[in-house]
């Protein structure tokens, strides 16, 4: 689960570590009072969305995408600045690197005070797969694209391996700050701020905090200037906090009902719909379908034990999609049975009058059963016994593949 | 022989009597596994019916273990207890046998929960951990054999083909597949898909490798980490038999998570295409479709003069 960048220094602020004034804005008027109220000689107007590259991405009317303004932050000298800045963020859809091509609807500003920067880092806490354990990552090139700096300067980026028993130990908080080349005050500035948010990072359930750019001030402070953050959803349960920071028109409204419903959903772009049980053998189905000349239309996971009206819940899910020209049902029964799930396909299918078509694959626990109750049934299913010539049939039947 | 656990392996289940536990305990017992008892804290001295027969719930591991002298647990215990659950297996079986394997099957377990409780694991050699978020592990004998977690225990026969996956339902696909040819497995394990676990792929071809029932094994990745990378580049260097292979999520875009918490591509990292590519590198014979597994393995076993 990600948070907004003004959410993510409120926490920062909130367990010692120094960042700057700021104001979280939803309207122009906020974004005035809040320049008067910061009393700062110059602030940043930055907008607020779930997504990397904001300060060179690019602003667009949502209903004409025509261009408003390039950057979505901004650095204001005035009031009238300020205003000018917020009018073409605010409404408008902002468009990053990591967006896409639709770009998202930017509704939340931060307004914060300047500083005077002497140097720019790269701060980053995170869970360590490789390790099994949290991993800090800095370097003295701050305020760039990290992915460039590790593949061209590779010595630049320093990591140290946190041992979840003894924590973050001061010898290494120490070298760490030696290693971005840091002295005197600034060092000190640098392990407090660190120790600081280790603590919030295990505390909160953090799964990764990003700082691009931590900065070192001309007065030896080190701040935060930025901050990306992210919970760890399956501690979500400790957390009821959680709830009031989730910004839900960040996430996709039918991959959150489909949450709800207990299914796992990922929309795609193709045009073959795919009902799976098992995370690994839906992403299979997927892969198999794009081998036979197919594009999947979503990732659609009914988990190990689902009864009819999930699955039934999951066909309607994947039928909202217009895109949507046939489905393909890939169930290894385990746990689950295949006479369930074809009873629940049939059921689905009448209910949703199913027009388009439908191939199922059935194997594993009460697998004859499971094919004799769609082979009786009136319905136009097509089984298949294995993945292959599941998705070979539904690329056939729907006219081949493409878009 | 097969690896880690045995035909007759005396296993444990934690959380035995939730409906969880319960249920594929049931199912376990139905299987042929040595079921010798559950713990679940608070219920100790009760007793928990499975397949027509009484079994015995103790109130901690220690108390288990020390009864029963098990040399397995299987873990059904929900996300916010799991880490604990896992912990307190692997004190008691380090201080009363030094050593013994943990299954924990329990999906949506707190990343930071698994740091902690693989360091605490770590820090006792005996015991293995496998999973989180798995399957588990099964041994199929000549009749029932040890079914630790909640597969399908009859689409399995004794074999020599030794199976390795990150993905449930996958690994029941690759079952299904070397009994297409004909072939039979001797160990099948579900290490699981969370970022943060236990037993890792080179763990099980080490093993599979020093195994004498094994002759040949099938290892399924999927995106995300590197996990995949890093045994195939093992296996180049340390195995002799024949491995097969598929990783799953060729077509899922970057920064989503598909399902597991661990599959998702993040920084270019952890591509299907890098994985292959790192399979193929190692001479690792790969299916582009799980329904090749079969002929492919086949294939791998005939060059190997194994059929």
């Amino acid at each position: 689960m990600n948070i907004h960048e003004y959410q993510g220094k409120e926490l920062l602020r909130a367990n010692g570590v120094p960042v700057l004034d700021g104001v979280h804005c939803k309207t122009v008027e906020e974004a005035l009072d809040a320049y008067d109220l910061l009393n700062s000689k110059v602030v940043a107007v930055k907008s607020q969305i779930h997504a990397g590259g904001r300060g060179k991405g690019t602003l667009y009317n949502p209903n004409t995408r025509d261009h408003v303004m390039d950057g979505g932050v901004k650095i204001a000298f005035s009031r009238d600045e300020v205003k000018s800045y917020s009018e073409n963020i605010l409404g408008n859809i902002l468009v990053t690197i990591q967006t896409g091509d639709e770009g998202k609807l930017v509704s939340n500003l931060y307004i914060e005070s300047g500083c005077d920067i002497e140097h720019e880092f790269y701060l980053a806490l995170l869970v360590d797969r490789e390790n099994k354990a949290v991993m800090i990552m800095a370097s003295t090139e701050g305020g760039m694209n990290i992915e460039d700096v590790a593949h061209e300067t590779p010595e630049l980026i320093h990591k140290i391996t946190i041992d979840p028993n003894s924590g973050l130990m001061g010898f290494q908080n120490r070298d760490l700050g030696i290693a971005l080349g840091l002295s005197g005050k600034a060092l000190k500035s640098f392990m407090k701020m660190l120790a600081s948010m280790y603590h919030m990072f295990v505390s909160n359930d953090c799964t990764m905090v990003e700082i691009n750019p931590l900065v070192k001030t001309k007065s030896d402070e080190i701040v935060a200037l930025d901050a990306k953050v992210s919970f760890d959803e399956n501690a979500e349960f400790r957390h009821k906090n959680w709830d009031t920071l989730r910004d839900l028109s960040e996430e996709e409204d039918v991959e959150v009902r489909a949450k709800e419903s207990g299914l796992s959903y990922v929309k795609l772009d193709g045009n073959i719909g795919c009902l799976v049980n098992g995370a690994g053998l839906a992403m299979a189905t997927m892969d198999v379908i794009k081998l036979y000349g197919g594009e999947p239309a979503n990732f659609l996971d009914v988990g190990g034990g689902a009864n009819e009206e999930q699955v039934k819940t999951a066909f309607s899910i994947i039928l909202e999609d217009p895109n949507v020209k046939g489905i393909l049902v890939n169930i290894f029964g385990g746990i689950m049975r295949c006479d369930i799930i074809a009873r629940g396909v049939i059921a689905a299918t009448e209910a949703l009058s199913l027009e388009v078509p439908l191939v199922v694959r059935l194997a594993g626990t009460n697998v004859d059963e499971g094919k004799a109750i769609l082979a009786k049934s009136t319905l136009n299913i097509h089984p298949a016994d294995d993945l292959a010539e599941g998705a070979q049939k539904i690329v056939a039947l729907i006219g081949g593949g493409g878009q | 022989m097969a690896i880690w656990i045995e035909e007759d392996a005396k296993v444990l289940v934690q959380g035995i009597t939730g409906k969880q536990g319960m249920f594929h305990a049931d199912k376990m017992v139905e299987y042929g596994t040595n079921i010798v008892g559950g713990c679940t804290p608070g219920k100790g001295g009760q007793t928990v019916e499975l397949q027509g027969s009484n079994y015995p719930v103790w109130n901690s591991m220690t108390e288990a273990i020390t009864e029963t002298d098990a040399d397995a647990t299987v873990i059904y215990v929900p996300p916010p207890f799991a880490g604990e659950a896992i912990m307190e297996a692997a004190d008691a079986f380090d201080t009363v046998k030094g050593e013994g394997v943990i299954v924990c099957i329990t999906e949506g377990i707190p990343t930071l929960d698994m740091v902690k409780a693989v360091a605490y694991v770590y820090n006792r050699p005996g015991v293995r951990l496998i999973g989180p978020n798995c399957p588990g592990i099964i041994t199929p004998g000549e009749t029932g054999g040890a079914k630790i977690g909640i597969m399908p225990g009859h689409i399995h026969a004794k074999g020599r083909i030794g199976i390795v996956s990150k993905s449930g339902t996958l690994t029941y696909e690759a079952v299904a597949q070397t009994m297409s040819i004909g072939e039979g497995q001797s160990t099948c394990i579900g290490i699981g898909g969370d970022p943060v676990n236990g037993t890792g792929f080179i763990e099980c071809l080490a093993a599979f490798e020093a195994d004498e029932q094994t002759e040949a094994i099938v290892m399924i990745g999927e995106i995300g980490g590197t996990a995949e990378e890093e045994a195939a580049a093992w296996a180049a260097e340390n195995m002799t038999k024949p491995i097969v292979g598929f990783v799953a999520g060729a077509t899922a875009p970057p920064g989503k998570r598909m399902g597991h918490a661990g599959a998702i591509i993040s920084g270019g990292k952890g591509t299907a295409e890098e994985k292959f590519a790192a399979f193929e590198a190692a001479g690792i014979a790969c299916a582009k479709d799980p329904s090749e597994l079969g002929s492919v393995l086949l294939e791998s076993l005939k060059k190997a003069g194994l059929r």
